[in-house]
């Protein structure tokens, strides 16, 4: 040691309170789901993708349109509106059915690969804790895809409406009809309002399953997300003759509860529905699958400090 | 300022001890070789030191638990764990964002500077690049972190010699400073021979020997014994002997040089060769002792 310790300007201690450029949490945050979307392109591009393919087969079908809207004039309003809003509703299920399937395969990858590829050492090398790293990779579920589905659906029906509009006035029809079945701006806060209570709150402890066995698993993440589960049904059923477990399973991912909103069900966007968010927020199922997000998330923090490269 | 400081540190997985009770100090501004063979734990023992592993016994790096606090021990603490580990998607530019953006101690216009020396375009991911120009990439990130300890672990290992020589060239010249402090373990030993100002020898989990380069020049000798002085030489107890091209080199221990220089030519002897004479004479000794 050729240096005495006092000519050591700061302690450890010192150097914590004193970094003149300390970065706050909320940034690290940032940049590690920044970080993300550059690994994980097929967050955005899946989804554009789909919504190209969409616009591509509505451009085809704009060839009927004038005969199509001529004869929704003659049904009733009801069937005339459901007549035309059906391809947005579809354009929309196909982004959102996309996205969903991205966000599984994201989330079973997330904190799997980062340790079969070794990068967890280059990772856990920074100043980044892994509770922030599991929170930057559960945002990417919950809160960008349906941001990113939203924004895509939106833009998508926007292009779809102009075309129809463009092709009406060519064939010098009245667009009247459409747009007043066409509510855009309904429909979006509609879709807004799925999003946010089925695919960011209602879906959470799917993703949070998905998030600790991909950092619980050594190898086929998949198999070991969907086997437990199948076991314990199966158990369940030769053991008792009953089947709540899959029934509960079953109406966390293909449905909400019944009152939760009246979308998720049908999974449809009708427009003339009116919204019942306050049944959702009070409905218990949502709050314990909220829970159990939690205790999913926390394991999977906590596994990521004691694992080890594959 | 005592950079590392481990008392009784230990670490089994399963029956097996990696590291079996390891006391360690490490001061400030000291570059460490950590040698010893495969398996010995030296891995082992630098993930406890890096946080990456839990451990029994106890362990300050830089006053923190690095176990509990590894986060925040990272502003001070770099690591290149070894040439595989930045991952293959990023780009040389993203990884400078990335690290501007979370690390409070990253110096993003010193990174590129190293940067523009290599090959390394900022469009450039790790996936199109050779093994050597990832050491690159790492280490210009690394340099640019202004940190005080440093953890090389193999850094060099499946590099040709000149990458192997200008990562040690650039470690000295663009970064090492005396309140610097660096612990490298390594295969190629004496390539950080000159660099060392201490050595450590670990094997199957315990510190076979640790003492400062100083002290390592003067305790060792080696000599190239005339062939008539052979007698004389075993005599003196050498701690290691072996043949090359017909002559016999003799590793001493604590030995008197001019007593020695009769015997034939006298030099300091490589760590390598004292290596395997520690290792050699602790495998033929009882289990767990040591060479000091």
């Amino acid at each position: 040691m050729n240096m005495p310790s006092n000519a050591m300007p700061e302690s450890p201690l010192d150097s914590q309170v004193l970094a003149p450029t300390d970065i706050s949490a909320n940034r690290r945050l940032y940049w590690s789901v920044r970080r993300e979307l550059w690994e994980s392109r097929s967050i955005y591009i899946a989804p554009l993708a789909v919504a190209a393919l969409i616009l591509a087969g509505f451009l085809i079908s704009t060839v009927h349109l004038p005969e199509k809207m001529r004869a929704a004039l003659a049904l009733n309003p009801m069937q005339q509106h459901e007549l035309i809003e059906q391809p947005y509703n579809f354009a929309a299920l196909l982004i959102m059915g996309t996205t969903f399937i991205v966000a599984i395969f994201y989330c079973l990858d997330a904190l799997y690969g980062e340790r079969r590829d070794r990068s967890i050492l280059f990772w856990k090398s920074l100043p980044v804790s892994d509770l922030t790293t599991v929170l930057s990779k559960a945002s990417i579920p919950m809160v960008v895809l349906p941001l990113v589905t939203f924004a895509i659906t939106v833009v998508t029906q926007g292009i779809m409406l102009l075309l129809s509009t463009a092709v009406l006035l060519g064939s010098g029809l009245s667009v009247a009809t459409l747009w007043t079945n066409l509510p855009l701006w309904h429909m979006s806060v509609m879709l807004f309002y799925h999003l946010l209570s089925i695919h960011a709150l209602w879906y959470a402890p799917i993703f949070g399953w998905l998030l600790l066995v991909s950092a619980w698993s050594r190898r086929a993440p998949f198999l070991w997300a969907a086997l437990p589960l199948l076991a314990i049904g199966v158990v369940e059923k030769i053991a008792f003759n009953t089947s709540h477990f899959a029934a509960m399973l079953g109406q966390r991912i293909g449905a909400a509860p019944e009152h939760a909103a009246h979308t998720a069900g049908s999974m449809s966007m009708d427009s003339l529905t009116p919204l019942t968010p306050g049944q959702f927020l009070i409905s218990p199922g949502l709050w314990i699958g909220l829970a159990v997000t939690a205790v999913f998330l926390a394991a999977a923090v906590r596994l990521r400090r004691y694992r080890e490269p594959i | 300022m005592t950079v590392i400081e481990a008392r009784g540190l230990r670490k089994a997985f399963g029956t097996t001890i990696a590291v079996d009770s390891v006391d360690l100090r490490v001061e400030e501004g000291r570059i460490l070789g950590l040698i010893g063979p495969n398996g010995a734990g030296k891995t082992t023992a630098l993930n406890a030191i890096l946080g990456l592993t839990s451990y029994q016994g106890e362990l300050k790096v830089l006053g923190r638990d690095p176990w509990t606090h590894r986060d925040q021990l990272m502003r001070d603490v770099c690591f290149i764990a070894d040439v595989a580990v930045l991952p293959r998607w990023i780009r040389a530019s993203q990884a400078l964002d990335y690290l501007a953006g979370v690390h409070p101690r990253f110096d993003r216009a010193k990174a590129e500077g190293f940067l523009a020396k290599t090959a390394i375009k900022p469009a450039s991911k790790v996936r199109e690049l050779s093994k050597g120009m990832v050491t690159q990439l790492h280490l210009a990130l690394v340099m640019a972190i202004d940190a005080k300890l440093l953890v090389l672990d193999e850094p060099t290992l499946g590099l040709d010699i000149l990458y192997r020589k200008q990562f040690y060239d650039s470690l000295l010249n663009d970064y090492f400073d005396r309140s610097r402090t660096i612990v490298v373990t390594t295969h190629q030993v004496e390539e950080v021979q000159h660099i060392l100002t201490d050595l450590m020898f670990i094997n199957r989990g315990r510190i076979v020997l640790d003492c400062s380069m100083e002290e390592f020049e003067r305790r060792y000798v080696e000599v190239t014994v005339h062939p008539e002085q052979v007698v004389a030489a075993r005599a003196l107890k050498p701690i290691h002997e072996r043949q090359l091209l017909g002559r016999n080199i003799v590793l001493f221990d604590h030995v008197d040089r001019q007593q020695l220089a009769s015997l034939g030519e006298v030099r300091t002897p490589g760590i390598a060769d004292v290596f395997v004479a520690a290792m050699g004479n602790q495998a033929s000794q009882a289990q767990g002792g040591a060479a000091r």
